[in-house]
């Protein structure tokens, strides 16, 4: 089992270490609620060093980019950011990611670390292109810094104007006196902040001023349960639960970010899921009567029949309702739908919402 | 962690408290604490008669649900109505406000087979 190079300050910091990914993470540390309502208030940092970084430099790094991902990356400027997937050549999806523009032929790619080996592999078979290619995943280390109360907490910690980066741009400078810190705007909570890339010997030195500097808006240690509960309430995919090998970009609801102006892995595939549609689609629900949904929850019509299973459930801190993601038959995916959730034999009544569940 | 003398305990993580033929029983401090955030409890068998170590409602916790047990057969005769309202008070005082049911115990003998304090105390070590 792996270890972040802020594990030990996890464990005096009294938190509960769980096994994710092949790494021993903290999972939560006041408590699941008080750290959701941390980051939804004020702000949180997470360690977040499991997840994987991969640098692609030459001349040809684009093309690669745009053969594995289903996303323009042609469109990413020098200093911007984009959400996109990797189809697996049978309409699955290997990963979701986000590429990172450093330089006119320069790349940061930022994976998942359930799946660090299986991507790299995915990637440098695709490598027609001559691109240099590095794992940094293991010297890299991930801090996201998140809530409304960032920029305040933080700013003091950077000559970096953090108001002046936009949504998915970023900034390479000196953060807690470290330098080359890839500050981005970026996150997965939907309550704004920024990730923070640095190799592993500088993130204690900036876990260390960040709570320092922020001691003012209370700043707190997030855990992975708050991470899920946040980003449930987003509705943002997580890999391994709403996406995976089985499931298609265009069933997961990432049409958005599939675009068929260029060529990619899958891309005929998907096109026609695309133009001829597909039988089962992602939808966000809400539960009307009292329960919580769960993973693999069966999702069964009025008669009882089973169309569909729950990817990601939870009770949202937020809303204090049951809220969740999964796959139903198309014909139970337009909103306002009626469908319910099968909790311990017990039909609970739900319906079909638009995202996010949580709006600030 | 308190895990208090008087009490009878399970390896489910269930506390008996006895009185006369009444007992009184809820989850303990190590569970309530493994579980984190309570958001729900589901008990809808108060009335039924229910056998030792069947399931008598469940807790949810933000990331998990776990099944409730009965440490001994008998017929539920009471559900703390308190936890609909705010299930929390199972984190806040799980031995006192956050009980969750008191049954007729039907069968004394099955008393015998719970875990005292120090057994308990053994188990989570």
């Amino acid at each position: 089992m792996k270890k972040t190079a802020l594990f030990d300050t996890h464990v005096a910091l009294g938190a509960k270490i769980v096994p994710f990914a092949g790494f021993e993470m903290p999972v939560q540390y006041e408590g699941v609620n008080a750290e959701h309502e941390a980051v939804r208030q004020g702000v949180g940092v997470f360690d977040v060093s499991h997840m994987g970084e991969f640098f692609l430099r030459g001349e040809k790094a684009l093309d690669l980019i745009q053969k594995v991902t289903t996303n323009d990356a042609s469109k990413i400027d020098i200093g911007k950011a984009q959400y996109t997937c990797m189809p697996n050549g049978k309409g699955g999806i290997v990963d979701d990611l986000i590429v990172y523009r450093l330089a006119e032929q320069e790349y940061f790619l930022v994976v998942n670390a359930s799946n660090i080996e299986k991507d790299w592999n995915w990637i440098k078979e695709h490598n027609v292109f001559g691109v240099e290619m590095t794992n940094a995943s293991d010297e890299y280390s991930l801090l996201a810094v998140q809530g409304p109360k960032t920029i305040e907490a933080t700013q003091s910690l950077t000559n970096v104007d953090l108001s002046a980066i936009k949504p998915f741009s970023f900034v390479e400078g000196t953060f807690a006196g470290c330098e080359n810190v890839i500050i981005s705007a970026t996150g997965y909570t939907g309550s704004g902040g920024f990730e923070l890339y640095c190799k592993n010997e500088s993130v204690k030195k900036i876990w260390d001023a960040l709570f320092e500097a922020g001691k003012a808006q209370n700043i707190q240690p997030i855990g992975l349960a708050a991470r899920d509960t946040l980003r449930l309430e987003m509705g943002f995919c997580l890999y391994g639960n709403d996406i995976d090998d089985t499931t298609s970009p265009i069933e997961a609801g990432l049409g958005w970010v599939t675009k068929f102006t260029k060529d990619f892995v899958d891309a005929d595939l998907l096109q026609k899921q695309k133009e001829e549609g597909v039988s089962r689609k992602l939808v966000a629900f809400e539960l009307i009567d009292r329960g919580i949904p769960r993973h693999d929850y069966e999702i069964v019509n009025e008669n009882g029949s089973v169309i569909g299973k729950v990817t990601s459930g939870t009770m949202s801190p937020s809303l204090k309702k049951g809220i969740g993601l999964g796959y139903v038959s198309s014909d139970k995916a337009a909103l306002d739908s009626e469908i319910f959730i099968s909790i311990r034999d017990k039909g609970v009544k739900a319906k079909v919402v638009k995202l996010p569940f949580y709006k600030a | 962690m308190s895990i208090p003398a008087e009490l009878k305990y399970t390896k489910d993580h269930e506390w008996v408290k006895v009185d006369g033929n009444i007992a009184t029983i809820g989850i303990t401090d190590f569970a309530q604490g493994e579980l984190g955030d309570i958001v729900y409890v589901e008990i809808e068998t108060e009335g039924d008669t229910l056998g030792q170590e069947e399931v008598f409602g469940s807790v949810e916790a933000v990331k998990t649900v776990s099944d409730l047990f009965m440490p001994v057969s008998g017929k539920i005769i009471e559900f703390n109505s308190k936890l609909e309202a705010d299930p929390e008070l199972v984190n806040k005082a799980p031995y006192g406000d956050g009980w969750m049911i008191k049954v007729e115990i039907e069968n004394p003998a099955e008393l015998d087979g719970l875990l005292s304090a120090a057994d308990y105390e053994a188990l989570i070590g």
